[in-house]
């Protein structure tokens, strides 16, 4: 089913284009991998979908229901952003931080209930952080920043979920578990995922779908053995790429040089 | 001390309350000071030996002290406020530009001989606070991008604003004869004016401007990770912050329009409430009032022992204490405070 439908988006900051005609579509129970060069406006894609950055053009919508016209307290209880663990305010809490992720459903004053507390701690168990609990977001790794922004997004309870490049700053371990609980919320919970990443294995390993843009349009959009071919990936990255099977994972795997 | 910061802080208070009142040219004994609030809360009538000091109390010291709270409180609220809005530890409720709007105000209000009426009493108030909102109201205009209105604009607006009116308010303080000192001692701050007039004049701006900042604690809460995230969060960040913006430069310039300009308490004080109490700004916002209110009252006591029977300006007293006191505590939380 398709849960996020983005229609000939064009986004510009002043006079620069950054995205040009843009038409994807994220299902649920799928994880959709955005891949693509730097520059090309994966980060700026996430961010105009969620809201932050104006549209010049086109509809973003959910089962009909036009996100780009609601007010940003309705919009986030279908769409849940992962941004990059970078600097966190980091007085608060991990079960604070998450606790945050219920404002959509919160009045002004913040004030929370026995359910809400019980969602933060179902999402801190399901991103394997609740001993973090009680901890500073200040004094935590990067990988375990990452998961508490997860658990957050997870807090707000909405179909759609958006990461933007959550991997960039973390090490392999964690790079990995997060990739796989990731890909976990889509497939187990059911989740419409549209994932920005710049590691093309990780996106070929972990995605049900990928879609490649360069320069503010999409150039492909499939199954990863269709998209990462080496003709499209050394078109996109300027290098010249060779593509083999997997030794041990049925996905392709993308190797700089021929 | 970790628990109940709201008794503590209430302790505070009501300790500085009573050293306030009791405090002064003349100095009221502990124990008559409590038969003469004990006395006014039955209804008998008092002795006679207390009706000098229950008048002293009550037409002087009184309204004074109040007004010092209230102008305490907005200076700690605002200060909390500001360093949330701008996630920066040195804003204070000067950055954007109500401290040098205010003094320009008042010194050109000043060069002009009012007469000794109400009415005349408040113009230099009134001018104050008047070109203080106009002061904010030109920074926030000039920060503004299309629909939102970033946080380093504005600091660099109030900055280059502050610049511009403090250059004009010493330029007026040069070219006028007598009202230089006077205009000098308005900027370092001070109680001058008795009555229950100040506290009547400002009360409203306060209730508005404090009340609404007591109930932003969790929208300051959301916007300490970023304007973005706490828009993808469920925030309509534009509008909150210029509202929070409002509210707490309202409450600033009401409260600066009759003491002057007091440095220190809106900057340290929420930093103090933040160091042992926390972060979340529910709580830091009231706890940053209170603890505003009490410091102010305290810092004025020692403005009136120190060089008795003269004044010190209250702002040199808070500049003089205050910075010292919190280095002490910076260096007692080091390892656990956190920004």
């Amino acid at each position: 089913m398709t849960m996020l439908r983005i229609e000939n988006l064009f986004v510009s900051y002043g006079p620069r284009r950054v995205l040009h005609d843009v038409s994807l579509e994220v299902n649920s129970g799928e994880v959709t991998a955005l891949i693509g060069p730097n520059g090309a406006g994966k980060s700026t894609l996430v961010r105009a979908v969620s809201g932050v950055i104006p549209l010049l053009g086109g509809t973003i919508c959910t089962n009909g229901d036009d996100l780009a016209a609601l007010p940003p307290m309705r919009r986030a209880r279908y769409l849940a952003v992962v941004p990059q663990a970078v600097s966190l305010p980091p007085a608060f809490t991990a079960w604070e931080t998450v606790l945050m992720g219920r404002t959509p459903y919160l009045n002004f004053l913040g004030q929370t209930s026995a359910s809400d507390e019980d969602v933060v701690r179902r999402a801190l168990e399901r991103v394997e952080a609740l001993e973090l609990a009680e901890r500073r977001v200040g004094e935590l790794s990067g990988g375990e920043q990452q998961r508490v922004l997860l658990a957050r997004a997870l807090a707000q309870s909405t179909p759609i979920l958006l990461l933007d490049e959550p991997t960039a700053h973390l090490d392999l371990q964690h790079q990995v578990s997060l990739m796989e609980m990731v890909r976990q919320l889509a497939h187990r919970d059911g989740l419409a995922v549209l994932i920005a990443i710049h590691d093309l294995n990780l996106a070929a390993r972990y995605a049900d779908r990928v879609v490649l843009l360069v320069a503010g349009e999409i150039k492909a959009a499939g199954t990863p053995r269709q998209v990462l071919t080496p003709d499209l990936i050394s078109a996109a990255y300027h290098l010249p790429v060779t593509v083999v099977p997997h030794p041990f994972v049925d996905a392709p795997l993308v190797l700089p040089g021929k | 001390m970790r628990r109940l910061p709201y008794f503590w802080t209430l302790l505070f208070l009501t300790l500085a309350i009573l050293l306030s009142i009791a405090i002064g040219s003349v100095f009221i004994p502990p124990a008559d000071l409590w038969r003469i609030l004990t006395g006014w809360l039955s209804t008998a009538p008092l002795p006679e030996s207390l009706q000098t000091f229950a008048f002293i109390i009550a037409s002087i010291r009184l309204p004074r002290t109040v007004l010092i709270l209230l102008t305490g409180a907005a200076l700690g609220g605002s200060g909390a406020a500001y360093q949330g809005l701008f996630r920066n530890p040195l804003a204070d409720p000067y950055l954007i530009g109500v401290a040098s709007g205010a003094g320009l105000g008042a010194a050109a209000a000043m060069s002009i001989q009012w007469p000794y009426t109400f009415w005349g009493l408040l113009v230099v108030p009134l001018a104050g606070f008047l070109v203080a909102m106009l002061t904010v109201l030109l920074v926030y205009s000039l920060a503004r991008v299309g629909k939102t209105v970033p946080t380093t604009n504005l600091i660099l607006a109030g900055v280059a604003f502050s610049a511009f009116a403090t250059s004009l308010t010493s330029f007026l303080m040069l070219r006028s004869t007598g009202e230089l000192r006077r205009a000098f001692a308005f900027l370092l701050g001070g109680f001058t004016q008795a009555g229950w007039n100040p506290v009547l004049t400002i009360l409203p701006f306060l209730a508005i401007g404090l009340g609404f900042l007591i109930l932003s604690g969790h929208a300051l809460n959301l916007l300490q990770f970023g304007d973005e995230q706490a828009q993808q969060l469920g925030l309509p960040v534009t509008r909150t912050k210029t509202l929070i913006l409002v509210a707490a430069s309202l409450a600033t310039a009401a409260a600066v329009s009759f003491s002057g300009i007091i440095g220190f308490i809106g900057l340290i004080v929420p930093h103090v409430m933040r160091l042992w109490w926390g972060a979340d700004y529910r709580r830091l916002l009231p706890l940053s009032i209170i603890g505003g209110a009490g410091a102010l009252l305290l810092a004025d006591v020692l403005a009136r022992v120190v060089i008795a029977p003269q004044e010190l300006p209250v702002g040199i007293v808070t500049a003089l204490v205050g910075a010292p006191f919190f280095l002490w505590v910076l260096r007692r939380a080091k390892n656990q405070g956190y920004w």
